[in-house]
């Protein structure tokens, strides 16, 4: 069933009274308001001056020095260029490693591969965010501490992504399959003219996911980096925010916006895509 | 099936699982294990190297009021933060899907926390806390009501932190429910109408129960994250005051990473394994009887 909120048919009138739909509706929008409002009041804070940060005056004037003080108060164009390397080398492994393991899972017979899957499906579980002590342990001992690589490399085989995927090649008939075979066309082959493009939804949504997860992850990524060539943007604004800025929440608040800004941005453009990704990512 | 069994070799599947698999092992199983040896293990000193202790790590565990604060903490967090983020995710999800004026910008607006960073809203929920100048200060001041520093105080710390993240969490959780409502056939609504029940019984007698699979698995996605979720506390609290909001991931990240006591924070990962184990055998046990994979 297409997951589009938009084309729904009109829900069904059920008896309920003028009086109660009001009420419903108010609640509803009483409750969106307060989930938007911490959102608005950052937005308030960071665009006029500090004067006004605690006192909504319609008249207080508009500014964006609040970003550009922040913009110079710590490296966040490396902090950026960093979490676009860490999401984009994630997002990658993911793609390449999921579609390789999804597609031996989902269309191979072979002795143990129930267990493999369980196996993989562990992560789902124990996530490497619990795990840190240890992961710590091996990226000391492989040398890669304080590298973006190793803020990535836990992250690389991504049991959702290989689940995910090869719930989907399980979809695809298996009369392309075998036709492209009879063609002469190798494993790979098949994989990546016939279940690689009929996937392509999938990818989609699970890129959005993997990549608004990254953005914003903290834990591993403030224990595995401890410079600002490695940081991702998350650490960045902790480290910005917690080092004494003489309690600005002008700047604070202008620079938790700059952070969030792209995702925020990218969301409130492709607002459906998002929604339907999650949802597509969630229900299958 | 049939013709696929011909022109299948052995070796391919494994060659193709193999980069997954190496992965997984290296950076999942392995220190999985790798914990539970290590938790039994010394953590080495200046003078002396690492060595076998057996179950003392264990020993200072029980001992460690800190660590049972820590645990409690996390049964409160979870037990805040789980039904009350469902129910309202529930709720938004049947408004969001029925016929409601500005229905665009609520699921905006129930939507928007789950993308933004949680290291980025906490900066803002502390402003919002903050006594004096804080949002929340200024409309209880408006009201009359005495100053209080909610993050100050142990008997408001945690609860705070539980707003936080139900406010996180629900748009979230709602988007599965939006996925399984547009699922259910409108001619179930209608049937239901004609039979003249009320939309009270509708929803207790119909939706909800065939709600049943998507809040279960909520609810296993809502506990794994009452383990995982403890960006907030960095910005908000640092786990204080006294503790108070310490939450057990978080006190192995101040074990492992401030004390650098390697051997006593593997033992305390021990026991979020434990809590996922438990989860995991909730999901197999419960879970799994209703939603086939095949």
């Amino acid at each position: 069933m297409p997951a589009d909120a938009g084309s729904l048919p009109p829900p069904p009138a059920f008896g309920a009274s003028p009086a109660s739909h009001a009420l419903e509706t108010a609640a509803a929008w009483l409750l969106g308001l307060l989930w938007i409002l911490p959102l608005a009041y950052a937005v308030w804070t960071a665009f006029h001056p500090s004067a006004f940060s605690t006192r909504f005056d319609p008249a207080a004037p508009l500014t964006l020095q609040n970003f550009v003080n922040a913009w110079h108060a710590a490296p966040f164009a490396r902090y950026f260029l960093n979490t676009t390397l860490l999401v984009t080398m994630v997002l990658a492994a993911q793609l390449v490693l999921g579609t390789l393991a999804a597609y031996a899972l989902a269309r191979f017979e072979f002795r143990g591969r129930d267990l493999v899957f369980a196996l993989i499906l562990l992560q789902l579980m124990v996530m490497p965010d619990v795990l840190i002590v240890e992961n710590y342990r091996t990226m000391n001992a492989l040398g890669l501490r304080d590298t973006i690589v190793a803020i990535g490399l836990p992250y690389f085989a991504s049991a959702f992504g290989i689940f995910l995927l090869r719930q989907t090649f399980k979809t695809v008939p298996r009369e392309l399959d075998d036709a492209a075979r009879v063609e002469g066309a190798s494993a790979l082959q098949v994989l990546f003219k016939v279940y690689v493009p009929l996937a392509r939804p999938v990818y989609l949504a699970y890129a959005l996911v993997s990549v608004s997860y990254h953005w914003n992850n903290f834990l591993w990524p403030l224990i595995v980096s401890n410079s600002v060539e490695t940081r991702p943007l998350t650490v960045g604004l902790q480290v910005f925010s917690s080092t004494d800025q003489g309690v600005d929440w002008s700047i604070i608040t202008a620079a938790t916006l700059m952070t969030s800004a792209p995702l925020l941005v990218g969301f409130l453009l492709f607002q459906r895509q998002f929604v339907q990704s999650f949802m597509r990512a969630g229900i299958r | 099936m049939r013709s696929f069994a011909s022109l299948r070799t052995t070796g391919t599947p494994w060659l193709l699982l193999l980069p997954a698999l190496a992965l997984l092992a290296a950076f999942t199983h392995w220190p999985a294990l790798a914990t539970l040896w290590h938790s039994a293990m010394s953590t080495p000193k200046k003078a002396r190297p690492s060595r076998f202790v057996g179950l003392d790590n264990y020993r200072a565990m029980v001992e460690d009021d800190v660590f049972w604060q820590a645990l409690w903490n996390n049964v409160i967090f979870a037990a805040g933060t789980i039904p009350l983020s469902i129910a309202l995710a529930i709720a938004m999800a049947l408004w969001v899907n029925g016929r409601i004026r500005g229905r665009g910008f609520l699921r905006l607006a129930y939507f928007t926390p789950t993308v933004l960073p949680m290291i980025a809203v906490a900066n803002i929920w502390l402003f919002f806390y903050t006594p004096q100048y804080g949002l929340l200060e200024q409309v209880t001041q408006a009201l009359g009501l005495p100053s209080h520093n909610w993050l100050g105080d142990k008997s408001t710390v945690l609860g705070a932190m539980i707003v936080v993240a139900i406010w996180k969490e629900a748009g979230f959780f709602m988007i599965f429910y939006l996925a399984a409502l547009q699922g259910i056939s409108p001619s179930l609504a209608e049937a239901a109408a004609l039979e003249g029940a009320s939309r009270g019984q509708y929803f207790r007698r119909v939706l909800f129960p065939l709600l049943m699979p998507t809040t279960l698995f909520v609810l296993i996605n809502a506990l794994i994250n009452s383990v995982r979720m403890v960006d907030h506390i960095f910005v908000m609290t640092r786990g204080g005051p006294d503790n108070a909001s310490t939450l057990l991931l978080y006190y192995i990240y101040q074990v492992g990473f401030s004390f650098w006591d390697s051997g006593y924070a593997a033992a305390l990962t021990v026991v979020v394994l434990i809590v996922l184990a438990l989860v995991a055998v909730l999901q197999f046990g419960v879970l799994e009887r209703r939603i086939h994979y095949r």
